[in-house]
């Protein structure tokens, strides 16, 4: 018996990273997993090797239409949907000086607008027979960085866009949880070009080591564990909360 | 059962009632060996009962240091090591405001609550250090993060217990003795401290209500709800979360 058995998954960002440790768990533990994702090849790639339990679309979360192809297309292939994992995201480089109205707008329109979008069509969906939503913030989006304006900009207002949906459920009566997750350092692709990008990615590496008190490095498993409580029926009481995976950044 | 905690062993105080019971019937059901610890006996040997030859009851006062060393002692003799710590005993005092205060009912839920929590920590870190690390479960309250009026010495325990939590997890980081330290967070749950106290009222099923509507999910939670997180800290699937504060409250703090 899965800890996931009846949950029909569609997971943005499935292609890479923690969406994809996240879709393979989920299916591991019983789920029917949709795997949304802009990378064709990698999302096709982690749809075969889940066999199956899983299938692949093509997905742009900046564009309501693919979006409503993408709920469509999980809703015909499984029969059902009732747990959205909004792992899509973006990073840039930048503080308020550096940072171009580009990049801004990039950040805003992928992380926050594309969450806001999955919710919304979450909703509407789930009302009727319950479910889960599982969003990725990041200790980003609770602690600022200066060099990181748009996305800690984008990481809190999905912090707080959380909440806010997890309410007007709730005090509606509507079984749709809603959650986010703010990991800490996730050794994935995207913390890899982040490093690579900076002057002296060997320093930025240690400066981030030191600031994670346990003195272990993340992994997506670690952030997929925590997908996995949140979309399964034992966090049904959990709503609006943010549950950080940080290594110990944020006790400090 | 599908060996989520397979090879450890557990201590879980407060283990006669409400969390710590479920937790301790959890964890073993995921393979761990448990000791439960309660003041109260029965309802101490009842949970051993239920657990079977997995787990075993032993008295313990949380205020008191000597006990602390006795029952660490009994776990080794018993299991031979430990890796979980779920310090779940705790009291709650009613009608407690500033102005009401009373002496004896703060110093008993601070000694509890707080110093009891204290004590665990102080006690598990030198038998986890040896097993190789281990996790600290330690039972906060949404009234950690939000006020209540009438709960005076209860919400001061508990934002006690939230960031002592917090040093306790920096401490055993920077000693890279893998040991990791987090705090629950519960909403108002239906276990024998919200029963006790809802039972000495006139109006149970009033306050019964009223309280279940400051949780936006409408509802009270029971004491599954925690075991579940408890089962989550306790295994490796968490090994990358320390200082943390988990919170299953069906929304209340989300507003
Ligand atoms: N890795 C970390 O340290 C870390 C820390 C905190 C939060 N996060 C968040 O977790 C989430 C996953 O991050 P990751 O580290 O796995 O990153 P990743 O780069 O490995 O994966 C992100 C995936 O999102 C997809 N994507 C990007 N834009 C998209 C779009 N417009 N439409 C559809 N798909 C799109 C990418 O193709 C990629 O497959 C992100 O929201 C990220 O901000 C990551
Ligand atoms: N029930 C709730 O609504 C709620 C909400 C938030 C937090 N909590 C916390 O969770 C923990 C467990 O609460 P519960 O709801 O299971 O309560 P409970 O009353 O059902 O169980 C608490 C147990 O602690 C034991 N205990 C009290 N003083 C002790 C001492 N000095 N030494 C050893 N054991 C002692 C009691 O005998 C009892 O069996 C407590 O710390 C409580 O404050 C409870």
């Amino acid at each position: 018996m899965g800890r996931c058995d009846g949950k029909v998954a569609l997971v943005t960002g499935g292609a890479s990273g923690i969406g994809a440790a996240s879709a393979r768990m989920l299916a591991a533990q019983g789920a029917q997993v949709m795997i949304a994702d802009r990378d064709t090849a990698n999302g096709k790639a982690v749809a075969a090797e889940i066999g199956s339990n899983a299938a692949f679309v093509a997905l742009d979360v900046a564009s309501q239409d693919s979006w409503d192809a993408a709920v469509a297309a999980t809703i015909t292939a499984f029969g059902g949907w009732n747990v959205l994992v909004n792992c899509a995201g973006i990073l840039r480089h930048g503080s308020i000086e550096s940072e171009t109205m580009d990049d801004w707008r990039q950040t805003m329109e992928v992380n926050v607008k594309g969450t806001w979008r999955g919710c919304k069509l979450a909703v509407a969906h789930m009302k009727a027979g319950g479910g889960s939503i599982v969003n990725l913030s990041s200790i980003a989006g609770i602690e600022g960085g200066a060099d990181l304006c748009a996305y800690s900009t984008s990481k809190g207002a999905v912090r707080l866009l959380t909440k806010s949906v997890a309410l007007y459920c709730a005090e509606r009566g509507w079984q749709v949880r809603c959650n986010s997750v703010n990991p800490g350092i996730i050794e994935t692709p995207m913390l890899e070009t982040y490093f690579a990008e900076r002057d002296d990615p060997q320093a930025e590496r240690e400066a981030w080591d030191r600031v994670m008190p346990l003195g272990i490095r993340g992994e997506p498993e670690d952030i997929g564990h925590m997908i996995v409580y949140l979309a399964c029926d034992e966090s049904r009481l959990v709503t609006g909360a943010e549950m950080v995976v940080d290594g110990g950044a944020m006790a400090r | 059962m599908s060996g989520r905690l397979k090879n450890k062993v557990a201590l879980v105080t407060g283990g006669a009632s409400g969390f710590g019971r479920q937790s301790a019937i959890r964890l073993a059901e995921e393979g761990a060996l448990v000791c439960i610890t309660d003041l109260n006996e029965a309802g101490g040997e009842e949970t051993a009962a239920m657990l079977g030859p997995r787990g075993f009851f032993r008295r313990q006062d949380v205020t008191r240091e000597d006990d602390w060393t006795a029952t660490i002692k009994a776990v080794l003799d018993r299991f031979a090591k430990l890796d979980v710590l779920v310090n779940s005993a705790g009291v709650a005092a009613a009608a407690d405001n500033i102005e009401d205060a009373d002496d004896a009912i703060w110093d008993l839920v601070m000694d509890v609550n707080l110093t009891g929590t204290w004590l665990g920590c102080r006690h598990a870190i030198a038998p986890m250090r040896r097993a190789g690390g281990g996790s600290i479960i330690n039972l906060a309250s949404v009234l950690a993060l939000k006020g209540e009026g009438g709960a005076l010495a209860y919400c001061a325990s508990k934002g006690g217990v939230r960031l002592l939590t917090k040093s306790v997890a920096v401490h055993c980081g920077n000693q890279r003795n893998n040991i990791r330290c987090n705090a629950i967070c519960p909403g108002y749950m239906l276990t024998g401290m919200l029963r006790d106290f809802l039972d000495s009222l006139n109006d149970r099923e009033g306050e019964h209500a009223r309280i279940a509507a400051m949780h936006p999910l409408g509802r009270l939670g029971d004491a599954d709800d925690i075991a579940q997180m408890v089962l989550y800290l306790a295994s490796d699937e968490s090994r990358f979360v320390t200082g943390a504060e988990m919170i299953v409250d069906g929304g209340f703090t989300a507003g």
